[in-house]
C-alpha cells in the first residue's frame, strides 16, 4: 500500500491519510477483508501522531470503508461499488462543470473539448 | 502512564511557575514548548522530584511524590552528568545500582543499534553520541514513561530522525506516554498527540497537535486589510515595517469570511513567535 503524506498541502493530513487509504480500496490494492495497520504501527511508519492517524481511521469507519473489531484491529469492510462509482460519478461531474463553465467563458467549443477529452482518454 | 498536576506553584524570586491544572493522559506523545526560561525545565524538575519544595499536587500515575516508582521514569536531561572519564559500559554497573529492572542486555541492544562502541571513554563521544547513549541507558530500565528535556537540541537532523524513530517504537506500547521539552519544533509538529505551550512559567495553550496545525493559521497582509479583519478574529498581531502578520484560530472559517485573504499554515515556530512577540 502506499501512503504519500504531503507536508505543504492544504489538506489536513488526517485527510490525506484517508484519501490514500480509500484510494488503495478503489484500486483493488486493498480488498474486502484485508486487515489495516494498527494505528500505533501506522503513526509509527509514516511518523505522524497517534491522534491523527485515529481520526482518519474513525471517518474510514463511519464513512462505511473499513471496520474495527476491538482487540483485533480495522479490516477493509466489504465495498458497495455502486454506491462508490455513483460517488466517483458526482466527483467527475464537478469537474465537468468547471470545464464547461471555463470553455463557456472562453468560447471554446463542445467539439474541441470532446476532441480534447477523446485525445487525452486514449493515450492514457 | 498519566500525569496529573494540580494547583502548582513554585516560586523564585525573578520567575515563577504557575499550573492550576494539567492531565497527561497516557499513550500520548506530549511536546512541552516554549521559550527559553518560560519554565519547561522547572516543571519537569518537579515532575522528576528533582525540585521537592512546590506547593500543589503531582501524581504520576495515580501515586503522589512519595509513591511514584521512578523504575517506570526513563529520564533524559539537558546536561549529562555522566562522569566523562567512565567508558560507556561501566554505565551499567551505575545504572545497575539506581534502577531495579536496569537491563544490561536491552542497554547493549541499543547501544548496537545506535553505533555506540562499548570500549570508549565517555569524553571521546560527540554530542549526537552521548545524547544516544543517555537515551540507551534511559530506555534500558524498561520505564513506561519518558520523560525528556531538550532531548534533541544540539543534534543533526539524521541523528533526530533516529531518535524520533526510537520514541515511535517506544510508543508500540498503549501505556506508553513521552514528555518532550524542546524549543526545536520541527520535528514535534507531525508526531506530537498534544502540545503544550509555556510562557513566563504559565501554559498558554494546551491543544493537540494536528488542531494546532490544522486549524490554526497566519494571514499577511498590509495595514488595509489588517483593518478589514474583525477584532475578534485576532489572537496575535505582529507589526513588520512592511506587513502585519496575524495568527488567527478556525482556518476554514476565516477562509470563507476573509475571501480575499491568503491563510497560511502555521508552523510550531511560527506560532511561538507569535504567541510571544505578538499583540
Amino acid at each position: 500500500m502506499r501512503i504519500v503524506i504531503s507536508n505543504s498541502s492544504k489538506v489536513p493530513i488526517y485527510e490525506q491519510i484517508k484519501k490514500e487509504i480509500i484510494r488503495g480500496i478503489g484500486n483493488k490494492e486493498l480488498n474486502e477483508g484485508d486487515a489495516l495497520p494498527s494505528i500505533r504501527v501506522l503513526a509509527k511508519d509514516i511518523r505522524i501522531s497517534v491522534m491523527t492517524i485515529k481520526k482518519a481511521y474513525d471517518e474510514l469507519e463511519k464513512e462505511g470503508y473499513i471496520v474495527t473489531q476491538a482487540g483485533k484491529g480495522s479490516f477493509v469492510a466489504p465495498q458497495n461499488i455502486e454506491l462508490l462509482r455513483e460517488q466517483k460519478q458526482r466527483e467527475i461531474e464537478k469537474y465537468m462543470d468547471n470545464i464547461i463553465e471555463i470553455a463557456k467563458q472562453y468560447n471554446i467549443s463542445k467539439r474541441e473539448i470532446l476532441d480534447l477529452m477523446e485525445f487525452m482518454y486514449g493515450s492514457d | 502512564m498519566e500525569i496529573e498536576i494540580k494547583d502548582l506553584e513554585k516560586s523564585y524570586d525573578n520567575f515563577s511557575l504557575k499550573i492550576p491544572e494539567l492531565k497527561i493522559p497516557k499513550g500520548m506523545i506530549v511536546g512541552l514548548i516554549g521559550e527559553n526560561g518560560a519554565g519547561k525545565t522547572t516543571l519537569i524538575k518537579c515532575l522528576l522530584n528533582i525540585i521537592t519544595n512546590y506547593k500543589g499536587i503531582i501524581k504520576i500515575e495515580g501515586k503522589t511524590k512519595e509513591e511514584i516508582d521512578f523504575n517506570d521514569i526513563g529520564v533524559v536531561l539537558d546536561n549529562m552528568f555522566y562522569p566523562d572519564v567512565l567508558k560507556v559500559k561501566d554505565l551499567v554497573t551505575i545504572m545497575t545500582s539506581i534502577y531495579n529492572n536496569f537491563s544490561k542486555e536491552v542497554f547493549y541492544q541499543y547501544l548496537e543499534k545506535f553505533n555506540l562502541p562499548k570500549d570508549k571513554q565517555i569524553k571521546t563521544l560527540s554530542k549526537g553520541m552521548k545524547k544516544k547513549l543517555e537515551l540507551a541507558s534511559a530506555l534500558a530500565h524498561k520505564p513506561k514513561l519518558l520523560i525528556l528535556d531538550e532531548a534533541t537540541s544540539g543534534l543533526d537532523p539524521v541523528v533526530r530522525r533516529e531518535v524520533l524513530d526510537i520514541f515511535l517504537e517506544f510508543m508500540q506500547q498503549e501505556d506508553h506516554t513521552i514528555l518532550i521539552s524542546t524549543h526545536i519544533t520541527s520535528e514535534l509538529e507531525r508526531i506530537a498527540d498534544k502540545i503544550i505551550f509555556m510562557n513566563e512559567g504559565r501554559i498558554i495553550l494546551n491543544e493537540e497537535g494536528d488542531t494546532l496545525i490544522e486549524d490554526y493559521g497566519v494571514i499577511r497582509c498590509g495595514e488595509k486589510e489588517y483593518k478589514m479583519i474583525d477584532k475578534e478574529d485576532i489572537i496575535r498581531c505582529y507589526k513588520n515595517k512592511y506587513d502585519y502578520e496575524i495568527l488567527v484560530k478556525d482556518k476554514n472559517r476565516l477562509e470563507n469570511k476573509y475571501k480575499d485573504m491568503v491563510i497560511d499554515k502555521i508552523s510550531l515556530d511560527e506560532l511561538m513567535v507569535l504567541m510571544i512577540k505578538g499583540e
